[in-house]
């Protein structure tokens, strides 16, 4: 497609006649010298924009409206310094309740996500038939939104009705009350979790073992290695920077989690996470401290920490990711 | 870490002349590849089929044990009910979220190939450390500055408007990476080289010379920038507080708050929800995939 390119746009102007190339030669030298200096300028100035307005202001102003006690119900505001903080970190269990539940669920979704992901990508990469059909079919969840996701799972868990239930009704297990107890609810959430993003990893997977040499598989088999011994020795490793994207990928998304936990409590009252709190999320307790307690000073704190916790985790994993072949 | 490299469309031939039958034979599918396979398929789908199966069923069959497993001919009437359910104004979400989405989709292809060209051909003070910021924006989690971005919306007077889900994501950093890796690859130096001394202002090379190059890959930006948008959640359930004025996302929210849970109604308000995008991928899925597996390769 890039190739009728030349013929398509004439170096000069195409398509404007009115104005033939030569015209352009006269524009005065000065004036070009400002297009080549500054309008590179011009052109990155749209981001840069948007970002200084609706990114960079906000998290300056994160940092600063942590170190008060602002709330929509004070007159006034006072500089409490790291005061928030400490209660946020030494005082407030409701806080550490949410950091479990996201680490819990952060793990019980990542871990079989990308395994799954990777199982999948093996086997896409083999001979295949209807090799298109495979991958859309696979990669389809990806078009639903996370609120969809929630809503259809949350009736497949549904404690009277529910699918899961009927099933496992069927092998002789009693009904799982699956938002009253604290594991069931995060094995739920995280099951939505997996069965949007397993097929995207697949397909990013695929792409990544595509492009290592079929000559080591060759040699390998040569030397006698089995399937699963290939598969470890070789495809593993060479995937490294692609598994260690992915982990930081579903880092950042898994520790905000926020949509499904919320819509799997129908009727108002989703924010708190079940009736204990079984399940909410960190971003579900900003939403909380920011909303219900209009504590804005508080839920500055919590936002950083948050923002803390998955830089931390994103490094960790990182860190671990980068051992994967020295491992072998 | 998020480099995309989408190369222009080079086929690979996969048949080697040394293609013998022991190496096909590595490659071949056995018996447990299509086991997984078919069962990753099956879990894949199912959950769409059963969105039609509840959504065309009377919510009393819905709700039943043993659950049902066939559609029911209630589809239409659900649809119409959910339509004109007055709390969650799915029609104006619906309108709602196809302008916010279009409008970010062209926002993001045009500054994203702007910037994404200056970045890949264009010489100027500062450019690394400008992508640095670019690429660290990418890693910040929009909960960060949720707080002060909400009082700014409400300063602003944007709060349950459109503008407040719209204006801060016009143009992101993928869109400029993206953008900025194909211009790299598809754009040959010399034809710029050549606009030039023929006197063509950078406007002009931009618009007669890169942007016919960056079709296809602003095509497939179009296309991820969209269903990403359509489906965002997290942001417009802050802003977007007020029912009377929601996307289609936060109308499947009023529905899922009602106080008496009409399992059908949801249904058949999340196929709704769903039907744009699953037209979208069924008349671009190999794009929208080929997009995704040249995505992020590269780290």
């Amino acid at each position: 497609m890039s190739l009728d390119l030349h013929t398509a746009a004439p170096p000069g102007g195409g398509g404007d006649p009115a104005r033939p190339a030569r015209a352009a030669h006269r524009r005065p030298a000065s004036l070009t010298r400002l297009d080549l200096k500054y309008s590179p300028y011009l052109y990155v100035l749209p981001f840069f924009a948007i970002f200084a307005v609706f990114s960079a202001y906000p998290i300056g102003y994160t940092i600063w409206i942590a170190l008060t006690d602002r709330s929509p119900l004070n007159a006034t505001i006072s500089f409490v310094g790291l005061d928030n903080f400490v209660e946020l970190l030494t005082e407030d269990p409701q806080f550490w309740n949410a950091v479990v539940n996201t680490f819990g669920m952060f793990l019980l979704s990542t871990v079989p996500q990308l395994l799954l992901a990777l199982v999948l990508a093996n086997a896409l990469n083999r001979k295949l038939r209807a090799q298109t059909f495979f991958r859309m079919a696979i990669a389809m969840p990806i078009i639903t939104s996370t609120a969809v996701v929630a809503l259809i799972f949350s009736m497949l868990y549904a404690k009277e009705f529910g699918l899961v239930n009927w099933l496992l009704d069927l092998v002789g297990l009693g009904p799982i009350d699956w938002r009253a107890n604290r594991l069931a609810s995060w094995f739920a959430i995280s099951t939505m979790v997996d069965w949007r993003w397993v097929g995207y990893n697949a397909l990013i997977y695929l792409a990544a073992m595509q492009s290592i040499s079929k000559d080591m598989y060759e040699a390998a088999a040569l030397d006698g290695a089995s399937r699963r011994r290939q598969f470890w020795s070789i495809t593993i490793p060479q995937l490294r920077p692609t598994i260690i994207f992915t982990l930081i990928v579903s880092t950042i998304g898994g520790l905000q989690l926020f949509t499904e936990p919320l819509l799997f409590t129908s009727g108002s009252g989703g924010i708190s996470g079940g009736s204990e709190g079984q399940f909410q999320t960190i971003t579900m307790y900003l939403l909380d401290v920011m909303n219900t307690r209009f504590r804005w000073g508080y839920a500055g704190a919590v936002a950083l920490v948050l923002f803390l916790l998955i830089a931390l985790v994103s490094l960790v994993n990182y860190l671990l990711a980068r051992r994967i072949s020295s491992d072998k | 870490m998020t480099t995309t490299t989408l190369r222009p469309p080079v086929r690979r031939t996969p048949k080697a002349p040394r293609d013998t039958h022991k190496a096909d034979r590595l490659w071949k599918a056995t018996p447990l590849t299509w086991v997984g396979l078919v069962l990753g398929v099956i879990l894949s789908l199912f959950p769409f089929y059963w969105m039609i199966v509840i959504a065309s069923r009377t919510n009393d069959a819905a709700n039943s044990w043993p659950p049902p497993f066939l559609p029911g001919g209630k589809l239409g009437e659900n649809i119409a009910r959910v339509l004109e359910n007055g709390d969650a104004n799915i029609v104006k979400g619906l309108m709602n979220s196809f302008l916010v989405s279009g409008t970010i989709t062209i926002a993001t292809v045009f500054f994203g190939s702007l910037a994404g060209f200056a970045f890949a051909k264009l010489r100027f003070r500062g450019k690394n450390a400008m992508l640095l910021v670019i690429l660290a924006s990418m890693m910040v989690p929009i909960q960060l500055g949720v707080l002060p971005l909400y009082i700014l919306m409400a300063k602003l007077e944007w709060l349950n408007t459109m503008p407040s889900v719209t204006v801060p994501f016009l143009i992101g950093g993928f869109g400029i990476f993206m953008m900025r890796q194909y211009a790299e690859q598809a754009v040959p130096n010399e034809l710029i080289e050549a606009a030039r001394v023929d006197g063509c202002s950078t406007w002009r090379v931009y618009w007669h010379v890169v942007v016919p190059a960056l079709r296809p890959a602003a095509a497939v930006l179009g296309l991820l920038t969209f269903m990403e948008q359509w489906n965002q959640f997290f942001w417009p359930f802050v802003v977007l507080a007020d029912p009377a004025n929601p996307t289609v996302q936060i109308s499947l929210r009023s529905l899922n708050t009602a106080y008496f849970a009409d399992n059908s109604q949801i249904f058949a308000g999340t196929l709704i929800a769903t039907l744009p995008l699953f037209i979208v991928f069924v008349l671009f899925g190999r794009q929208i995939i080929g997009g995704i597996m040249e995505g992020a390769v590269k780290s």
